[in-house]
């Protein structure tokens, strides 16, 4: 078998304060892959992409990342990795060339192969017209971009993104995925992507590792994972509001509920949709008139639902209630 | 691909350090109008203290002159902590660690901005005390040393705000710390002569206290001309607070700034 790019083993992490970040996590990522890395906020991604990337040593276990290991060669990884961490972490006083600057110096490049490098790649994230502007003034999706730039700038063979799209409009957020896609098919780049966005996440991964709690609860391709599920959704809005209780209890004979809107009720249909005749024939029999009928195909939720017991979006608020493990780090 | 050299690594830094004070006037004006202020209140306001049998000068703006090149040193605590934090907080301290950055490269190109700001504010004290009728006792020559002595102190305290920002990662610790340092101004030699303060606490206080010595040592400058004993006490104060403070922080910068 090849070297992975990325390959961590039993990999751990606790802090002083606070519950263990990651707990026992097996990966491997192999070179030219996009893997997406999905999970809430707090299940112990950005710990994970900080001992990749060399920044946190691990409590336990072993990584290795472009052949080398993440805590007896850290110059070695950090030559061989780019990496755009949570908030783009940039000076607001400094112009975005003079960001390339000091980052294309302290790469030790060469002057004149620094300024071509620099225009070469803040033309290809569209900052070229707003390079001399101080940053402060930069959006967010331009800041996400020149962020992207910077780590690109030593030509890395494996990059590191974590969240790279949270908080960004659609538009940005669409243009990053562009960029990253390009990134992969054309300089076969290996990306590792942390992400609480489900589509980013079907979007761009080749494959996914769900994690929860600091431990990965399913790893596959998207395809692979939702057919893991196999189990489609139906969701059902009844023409009258008043029906909505009688509807959830018809519903409830063909499978377990599920998330739906607030004028609906929702089912994970127990043997697929095969039981869509039968269900409308029950909700005829109990004289339930319907307004909207959709049967949704399985999604990375409904997979997270089924791994964890629990939506992405409902642990998301969940994990927002815990201490952040970052922080529980720093104190 | 080269390793970029230490030089290089400084000179980008300190570059850095110096754009970014340098863009910050809400950083870099009042550390000069606040000591202005300061100097015009108690030149205005104490001059009787002028007539104490001992007084070393008949002009207490002269007197007071000393003040604001330390008073304008703690603004550099400020700063330099302000900025540390905020390259903490907005994770380029992690940018700059994923380089191939060495980290006494990190600390003397972070000095090099404090530097910058003390060097202004220096000129702008001296400017302003020659030009309302001081005088430099010492002559040209005792300016520059006054110059240099004010840098080795914004130094001291730059490189104190750096540590409270390293330590704490955090701005609002550094503001936190920011009255104390005028704290240790006003229980100094700041406004009288030690051995004129009558109550008995203050001058023991004011005689540990490194910062009357500063104070002390520019002083001497301005009113009486060269006074080794002085100056000696200012530089090894300033110079001791300086090399304590500037260990401290770079150990505090191995906290902080972890990889493997």
């Amino acid at each position: 078998m090849s070297e992975a790019a990325i390959e961590a083993t039993d990999l751990v992490r606790d802090f002083k304060k606070g519950p263990r970040a990651v707990d026992g996590i097996d990966l491997r990522v192999e070179a030219g892959e996009v893997y997406g890395f999905l999970g809430p906020n707090g299940a112990g991604k950005s710990t994970t992409v900080h001992m990749l990337t060399t920044l946190l040593p691990p409590t336990s276990g072993t990584a290795r990342v472009g052949g080398h290991d993440v805590v007896e060669e850290g110059p070695a990884v950090r030559a061989t990795i780019g990496a755009a961490l949570q908030e783009a972490a940039l000076d607001p006083f400094l112009t975005g060339t003079e960001h390339m600057k000091l980052q294309t110096a302290l790469h030790g490049m060469r002057r004149a192969e620094a300024k071509s490098r620099s225009g070469e790649l803040l033309a290809r994230v569209g900052l070229t017209q707003a390079a001399d502007r101080k940053v402060g003034g930069y959006s967010g999706g331009m800041k996400r971009r020149l962020d992207l730039a910077l780590a690109l700038v030593h030509e890395p063979r494996i990059l590191f993104l974590d969240e790279p799209t949270t908080g960004l409009d659609p538009q940005s957020r669409s243009a990053l995925w562009d960029e990253v896609q390009r990134l992969a098919s054309d300089s076969g780049v290996t990306v590792f992507l942390t992400t609480q966005y489900l589509e980013e996440a079907d979007v761009l991964a080749d494959r996914i590792g769900i994690i929860d709690q600091g431990r990965i609860v399913a790893e596959g391709t998207p395809a692979e994972l939702k057919a893991e599920i196999s189990r489609p959704t139906l969701e059902i809005i009844p023409a009258e509001h008043g029906e909505l209780a009688r509807t959830r209890e018809v519903l409830a004979r063909f499978g377990e509920p599920a998330n739906s809107s607030p004028k609906g009720a929702a089912v994970l249909l127990s043997e697929g949709e095969a039981q869509l005749a039968d269900v409308v024939r029950a909700l005829d029999a109990d004289g339930i008139h319907l307004q909207h009928l959709q049967l949704h195909a399985p999604t990375l939720d409904d997979v997270f639902l089924a791994k964890t017991g629990r939506s992405l979006e409902g642990a998301a608020e969940e994990e927002a209630e815990q201490p952040d493990p970052e922080q529980a780090a720093a104190a | 691909m080269r390793r970029s050299t230490l030089a290089v690594q400084v000179g980008v830094l300190a570059r850095r350090s110096v754009v970014r004070t340098l863009r910050q006037p809400a950083m870099v004006v009042p550390s000069l109008v606040f000591p202005l202020i300061l100097l015009a209140i108690n030149a205005s306001g104490l001059d009787s203290a002028t007539r104490l049998p001992g007084f070393p000068t008949d002009s207490y703006f002269q007197f007071a002159l000393a003040i604001p090149f330390v008073q304008g040193a703690l603004f550099s605590a400020n700063s330099a902590g302000t900025n540390v934090a905020s390259d903490i907080e907005s994770g380029f301290l992690n940018r700059l660690a994923l380089t191939p950055l060495r980290r006494v490269a990190l600390m003397m190109g972070q000095l090099a901005g404090i530097l910058a700001l003390g060097l202004i504010q220096a000129v702008t004290f001296v400017v302003i005390g020659v030009a309302f009728g001081s005088g430099i006792a010492a002559g040209v020559s005792g300016a520059l040393v006054i110059i240099a002595l004010s840098l080795v102190i914004s130094l001291a305290f730059g490189c104190i705000g750096a540590f409270v920002a390293l330590r704490t990662g955090s701005g609002e610790a550094v503001q936190g710390v920011f009255p104390l340092f005028f704290a240790a101004l006003f229980l100094s030699s700041m406004a009288l002569p030690r051995n004129l303060i009558e109550t008995d606490w203050f001058r023991t206080v004011a005689d540990w206290n490194p910062v009357s010595y500063m104070l002390e040592a520019i002083r001497s400058l301005v009113i009486s001309g060269w006074d080794g004993e002085a100056l000696a006490l200012g530089f090894a104060c300033a110079g001791g607070l300086a090399l304590i403070a500037l260990v401290a922080a770079s150990s505090a910068l191995r906290t902080q700034m972890v990889r493997t």
